[in-house]
């Protein structure tokens, strides 16, 4: 079949239109306007440019080396410099222009160490009113190694739901030595030292098996008894009354 | 020239007159986009050499046990990424939960400086459990405040953390209606929406986001979700991880670990 001119040429003029069309839209207009991966790369661009304030504790470490070894040797090891002596990233580029303060009043400290009830168990805290009133805590406490004036005497000072727990039950006069051997390390560093626990059935038979020689405690057959389960996957030692 | 040779002429001109200036306009279109990709290249503001954003997907664990509710990451925050002072413009915050006897659960906004940890001695006898629970954006994987921006502005990057432009944003508010965790504020100077970007500047230069740097109990915890020895994954392996209001399908990445269950 014979196309007739008139649509050959209508078809030519057509084609030239999209192509001109095409062309305008996927090169003459800016990729900018049409697609949102510029925006994007813009925006992270802007948001890269936009300065440090903290330099960061290697940065701080790098020229103050005495303070940082002192400091990851102390109870406040895991404290960034920058958590008490403010942002330093300026201080770090400039050192004599501009100094990071050093908070050295009775206000600053109990931001963390003020007892507070919703703080967790064993965290370090005291009551600012009684607390050696009007003294600086830096008369006492050097806080890139504070030390507390004693270790804890007790293991409830930090333990002090278990011990709780363990006072109302059956095994209330048992010591906690008497299960736990607590290397002296441990109060220092308790993560570091941690105190070993029973690991066999043998240890809660030595009281409660059927040949001991304590009178009190109630007996059972280790041989029969539970088997092959391990005495705590049943009691809880602290609380042995309860089950589960 | 008869009117069959004028309309012919007609129609081959315009056609030639367009492709030829599309012709020139493509060539100066090239250039300026050369010319823009070189300028991206050399200014080094893009990703530094050798930064793949793609092997990168941050995320943040947060240890409710070691949270003792001091405000230093809010202080930090504000200083980092000049957030007005004002004690209702956060870009991360902490709340303090008391869970009484009698099952009433209240939630506050714990004041910087812990000016309210002062006045509020919780010594009542009727509080069955109090602890903080430090929040912020959780960066979720489907976030429903870039979903409802009417003109883009707010996105995802390919490494994971929710951005937003500035320069497009309209100040609508939707994302912030939207967001389920009121992670956003509108900032009044610019008139944009605004909330935590992970401190994506000093993420990218190697540096840890400003909370995180200053916590003094290491309650927040940042890294690599990609990266198998980054401290986030093992404190996801080793710890019972919760995230907020799992059952919106967001999928947060900021991970709580000992969540109390009233936490929402």
């Amino acid at each position: 079949m014979r196309i007739p001119e008139q649509v050959k040429r209508l078809a030519l003029v057509i084609g030239i239109l999209v192509a001109g069309a095409l062309v305008t839209r996927f090169y003459v207009i800016p990729r900018s306007l049409v697609s949102s991966d510029l925006h994007r790369s813009t925006t992270v661009e802007r948001e890269l440019v936009k300065p440090a304030r903290f330099a960061g504790s290697e940065t701080c470490q790098g020229c103050h080396e005495e303070e940082g070894v002192k400091k990851n040797k102390s109870f406040h090891r895991n404290l960034a410099c920058e958590g008490c002596h403010g942002p330093a990233a300026k201080h770090a580029e400039d050192p004599g222009a501009v100094k990071p303060p050093a908070p050295r009043d009775r206000k600053f400290c109990p931001v963390c160490h003020a007892y507070d009830a919703s703080r967790p168990t064993g965290f370090p805290q005291i009551n600012p009113v009684v607390h050696n009133p009007l003294k600086p805590c830096i008369a006492c406490h050097n806080p890139h190694d504070p030390v507390p004036p004693r270790t804890p005497a007790a293991c409830s000072a930090c333990h002090a739901q278990i011990e709780r727990t363990k006072a109302v039950s059956s095994h209330a006069l048992l010591a906690c030595t008497t299960c736990h051997t607590v290397s002296e390390q441990h109060k220092r560093a308790p993560r570091t030292a941690l105190p070993t626990k029973p690991q066999t059935r043998e240890f809660c038979g030595k009281c409660h098996g059927k040949d001991s020689p304590q009178k009190e405690p109630p007996k059972i057959d280790l041989t029969t008894h539970g088997t092959p389960y391990l005495c705590w996957q049943c009691h809880y030692p602290h609380l042995p009354e309860g089950r589960g | 020239m008869n009117k069959r040779d004028f309309l012919k002429g007609l129609i081959l001109f315009f056609p030639a007159g367009g492709v030829l200036g599309a012709l020139a306009g493509d060539l100066g279109a090239k250039e300026a986009g050369a010319k823009e990709a070189a300028a991206r290249d050399a200014g080094g503001t893009s990703a530094p050499k050798g930064y793949d954003p793609g092997s990168h997907y941050y995320g943040m664990g947060i240890e409710i046990d070691k949270c003792i509710g001091c405000s230093r990451c809010v202080e930090a925050c504000k200083v980092e990424n000049d957030v007005l002072p004002e004690p209702f413009f956060f870009r991360t915050w902490i709340e303090r939960y008391v869970i009484k006897k009698d099952g009433d659960v209240v939630v506050e906004s714990i004041n910087v400086k812990g000016k309210a940890s002062k006045e509020r001695a919780q010594e009542d006898s009727d509080v069955l459990r109090t602890f903080f629970v430090p929040k912020l954006c959780n960066h979720c994987a489907h976030p429903p405040c870039v979903q409802v921006c009417p003109v883009g502005a707010t996105f995802a990057t390919e490494d994971g953390v929710v951005l937003i432009d500035s320069e497009r944003c309209i100040g609508c508010r939707y994302c912030i209606q939207a967001c389920p965790y009121g992670a956003r504020y509108l900032d009044p100077r610019s008139k944009t929406a605004d909330k935590c970007s992970f401190c994506y500047h000093r993420v990218r230069q190697g540096l840890l986001p400003a909370c995180v740097e200053v916590c003094p109990t290491q309650a927040r915890i940042f890294g690599d979700l990609r990266s198998k020895a980054s401290r986030l994954v093992r404190f996801a392996r080793m710890n019972k991880i919760h995230v907020l209001k799992p059952a919106l399908n967001t999928e947060p990445k900021v991970y709580y670990a000992q969540l109390d269950g009233e936490v929402r």
